[in-house]
């Protein structure tokens, strides 16, 4: 009895910590409409503060804790409101998601040039003598940990309060769904927007100084973990319960504290479940959860207001303009390779197979996100599904590489479709977050199992023999990984102007309308998750071809949402989107940042040598780049293309008239486009 | 342009010369009307004709390209759409004007608690619910799940509390039945009696022209017809059986 009700307080002490998260995130969305996935890292930005000013400088705990939640904090809130979310308030949820994401990458990095983590080891709380142990009912529990209760509870009692008694907590919804009705009952909307940003980062600055003390490091990891964890409490609560997302916090932490207890050590299900309960309880939530069912969220009625978004650039342009880009796509493509295949050494030779086998994985997210409209956060998963399934057979049942590819991409394909099936009831952010528990339970538990990737040694994975022609040089499994690249892309575009890509844009648009002329939204979704796991799946499978083994880092979980921010960015809705972001991708670590950008400021300058830029500058470029996701949601080069064509096109029409009409015809008067 | 106007009082919001649209899309063409103190103005025209973006021009939802809104007297024009709610002027959108997330009495309690502080809330729910007795049945109910008719009442039961010096009222026929329509027009009657001047678009003809004095028909956009009611006469069914768009609705 006193061993239970010793686990039940320890239980009750650490599901405060998710309290927190799980209460802050909850507030994010519920105020802001955001489903804050950098949550995580603002509060990292506010530990780091405090800790730095505390703990590095020497500064008292009072006006530490002044300057980095009081102060700082809110700032963050208040600025990431005025420059992003302010502008993404009438955007579809997705848009709000990924800027989130851009966050989440670029926030960790900003901190880190200025703050050293891995020395930031044994951080203190808010309390003076934090470790005092008070010893309840054969619990102990140290005077940290009771700051943290006592914070949690203070946080959401008073958060319940604010929105019962004050009219601020019903602004703050209204102008969530939707700013302009808000605006036309007299709500100044920008102003309850920033307020509710600056609240949710205050909560997020709290979380920071007081969760460093569970973890015993300032890392930017732990905390996305923990928040990764506090999900699922979030998820109980439907995102919109401060209440319910508390207990369930709670009641997690009580769960996990008695499997601690309570499960014969060194059992596979005790090494497992521990840590991946919180994704197993948000994956059962999400699937299960009878509230989460078909649960929509509102749009705003009065989104008319915004002009319509512009038309993808190649339904725009001419006939001749059409064959001449595409001409000069294709010699461009052909020089490019020329060069590496005939001239490049062994590294640029590299490199070019990564982009190939990058555009391969990256065209699944033109699947799923450019076709369907869905944000998928397993991508990586689905890639190293295939790249492990495609691994253990040729190494260990010693089957034809060419084939153990496809079935790798099989494989993939059957679990995204098996994943889609129970997640399809859900819509949007719910779905994301499916795939996510699953993606984090993979990472978690799967990844490490010995048949799937070989435990501590990594699986080999040989390269392809076809008949007598072996692609064991690099060169020839280039010309392999272009064929896979060819046929992929070719498979996607027509899937996207077929009668799939079709039926898939009609759902999008409207689920509704869609199924009233008879089209089943739940068929088209399972094929395209299905469709975008399987090429995720030979990707990765060439993936592991190309490195000789399965390689689990590169499959991983934040992998996987840092290529989606990448592809989001740069432009989703085509395969050209998909291979300029594994371009991006690959090309920036390898060359743009250790060679190029150096040059370029050595030879326009005398003054400065820099020799290389951190790798830290790739992320910060990517997670900034995801923020103009907040402008031009067909994506950067997208948009730039539709300019840059608009401004051919004027020329040519000029040059054919003889210089007499402007080019673009400015105003184009459509009465039939007012709602 | 034919303004319609009222010699002793100033009108209560003016249009001039205004171009508007969506984007690259231009809606409506320089528009220009007033509107008098006290009386009732019913914008009429097909669909696609710009109706509804001269209400939300009217409301600052949108920002004109060119031209001015003059309110009172002042120029108002770029003002920020709460800056007008606050001058009261009071605009219902077209299809749902409610907020379906917030509970009846959550979306009363919205205009009430800036116009009337926090001991006002309770008088001004109680003046609500005293006009519509449904809304106090359901007042802890979720907007969203009213039927249309409750929804308008809900919308309407605002102004009729808060008396607004204009409303601007897109559509509030809308998918209501005709018993409803009547009902809602009924409202209107009452808002313009305790002195609110009105705007209404409507696809509805008739009903609006029961019960306006002034009238504006739009036709792709542009200012066709401006002045009484009574003159209106056979243009009526001329300009909206045969002015572009989807032909004649409502007539």
């Amino acid at each position: 009895m006193e061993k239970l009700l010793g686990a039940l307080i320890d239980g009750v002490a650490f599901g405060c910590v998710y309290a927190l998260l799980a209460v802050g995130l909850t507030l994010a969305y519920k105020t802001s409409g955001v489903f804050n996935i950098a949550f995580g890292v603002q509060a990292f930005a506010s530990g780091a503060i405090y800790y730095q000013l505390h703990v590095n400088d020497g500064w008292g705990i009072l006006p530490a804790f002044i300057i980095s939640v009081i102060i700082v904090a809110p700032l963050i809130g208040a600025i990431l409101d005025r420059f992003l979310f302010r502008h993404l308030r009438s955007a579809p949820s997705m848009a709000r998601l990924i800027t989130a994401l851009g966050l989440l990458v670029a926030i960790p990095q900003i901190v880190l040039l200025k703050f050293n983590q891995t020395e930031a080891t044994r951080p203190t709380g808010i309390v003076p003598g934090g470790d005092v142990p008070y010893h309840i009912f054969g619990a102990t529990l140290s005077r940290d940990q009771l700051s943290i209760m006592v914070c949690a509870v203070i946080v959401a009692v008073g958060l319940v309060l604010v929105f019962r008694y004050t009219a601020l907590g019903i602004r703050m919804r209204a102008v969530v769904e939707s700013p302009r009705m808000a605006e036309l009952a007299g709500t100044d909307a920008d102003r309850i927007g920033t307020a509710a940003w600056m609240l949710s980062s205050l909560v997020a600055g709290l979380a920071g100084v007081l969760l460093p003390t569970v973890t015993s490091q300032v890392g930017d990891i732990y905390y996305t973990t923990l928040l990764t964890a506090a999900i699922a409490a979030t998820v109980l609560g439907s995102l919109t319960s401060i209440p319910l997302a508390f207990f369930g916090a709670i009641g997690l932490g009580v769960v996990q504290e008695l499997l601690n207890r309570y499960l014969p050590t060194n059992s596979v299900l005790a090494s497992n479940l521990r840590p991946s309960l919180p994704f197993v309880v948000l994956f059962l939530v999400l699937i299960l959860s009878p509230r989460l069912r078909n649960k929509r969220e509102l749009t705003d009625p009065l989104s008319s207001v915004d002009p319509p978004p512009p038309a993808p650039a190649a339904g725009q342009r001419s006939r001749e303009l059409t064959i001449g880009t595409r001409v000069a796509g294709v010699l461009f493509g052909l020089g490019i390779g020329y060069y590496v295949f005939f001239h490049g050494n062994a590294s640029v030779v590299g490199q070019g197979i990564q982009v190939v086998i990058y555009s391969i994985i990256f065209c699944s997210i033109v699947v799923i996100t450019g076709i369907a409209g869905e944000v998928s956060f397993a991508q990586a998963t689905f890639a190293g599904i295939g790249g492990f399934a495609s691994a253990q057979l040729s190494s260990s049942a010693g089957m034809s590489v060419i084939f153990t590819i496809i079935i790798g991409g099989l494989i993939a394909a059957a679990v995204g479709a098996m994943l889609a099936i129970p997640a399809l009831r859900l819509g949007g952010i719910f779905l994301t977050l499916a795939t996510y528990a699953f993606a984090l339970f993979f990472d978690n538990v799967i990844v490490s199992l010995s048949w799937v990737s070989g435990g501590l040694f990594p699986v080999v994975a040989p390269r392809p023999q076809l008949g007598s022609i072996d692609f064991a040089s690099d060169r020839s499994f280039l010309v392999l990984c272009l064929v896979f690249l060819v046929i992929v892309g070719v498979i996607v575009m027509q899937v996207r102007s077929g009668t799939t890509g079709r039926y898939l844009s009609a759902v999008r648009g409207s689920e509704v309308a869609a199924a009233s002329v008879g089209i089943s939204p739940t068929r088209a979704r399972i094929t395209a998750f299905a469709l975008s796991a399987g090429i995720a799946g030979v990707g990765g499978a060439l993936l592991a071809s190309y490195e000789g083994h399965a390689n689990k880092i590169d499959y991983n979980a934040t992998l996987g949402l840092f290529w989606v921010v990448i592809v989001v960015t740069l432009g989703s809705r085509t395969v050209e989107g998909a291979i300029q972001a594994a371009l991006g991708f690959v090309l920036f670590s390898a060359r743009v940042l250790p060679d190029w950008i150096p040059w370029i400021i050595n030879h326009v300058q005398p003054f400065l040598h820099v020799d290389s830029l951190p790798n830290a500058v790739q992320f910060i470029f990517f997670g900034f780049g995801a923020l103009t996701y907040a402008k031009h949601q067909e994506g950067i080069l997208e948009a730039n293309k539709v300019k840059s064509l608009a401004w051919v096109q004027g020329k040519i029409d000029r040059f054919k008239s003889g210089g007499r009409t402007k080019p673009g015809a400015a105003a184009v008067d459509t009465p039939g486009a007012a709602p | 342009m034919a303004a319609v106007t009222e010699p002793a009082t100033a009108p209560v919001l003016e249009l001039r010369d205004v171009d508007a649209g969506y984007g690259p899309f231009r809606a409506i063409f320089d528009v220009s009307f007033s509107l008098a103190r006290g009386r009732v103005l019913a914008l009429l025209g097909s669909n696609g004709a710009g109706k509804t973006t001269i209400a939300r021009v009217c409301s600052g939802l949108i920002v004109p390209t060119s031209g001015k809104v003059v309110y009172q007297g002042d120029d108002v024009t770029g003002q920020r759409a709460y800056k007008y709610a606050r001058h009261g002027i009071i605009h219902a959108p077209e299809g749902r004007s409610v907020f379906a997330s917030l509970t009846v009495a959550e979306n009363l309690e919205l205009t009430f608690r800036r116009s009337r502080g926090r001991n006002g809330v309770k008088k001004g729910l109680d003046e609500a619910f005293t006009m519509f007795p449904r809304l106090r049945d359901r007042r802890h109910q979720i907007a969203g799940t009213l039927s249309g008719g409750e929804q308008r009442m809900l919308s309407l039961a605002r102004v009729i509390v808060e008396r607004p010096r204009l409303l601007i009222a897109d559509e509030l026929s809308l998918g209501l039945a005709p018993i409803v329509v009547d009902e809602v027009y009924r409202t209107l009657e009452q808002i313009r009696e305790a002195g609110t001047t009105l705007l209404i678009v409507e696809q509805h003809v008739h009903h609006a022209l029961g019960i306006a004095d002034d009238a504006i028909v739009l036709v792709k956009g542009e200012v066709a017809y401006s002045g009484p009611v009574s003159e209106l006469g056979d243009l009526q069914s001329r300009v909206l059986g045969g002015g572009g768009g989807e032909g004649p609705v409502g007539v």
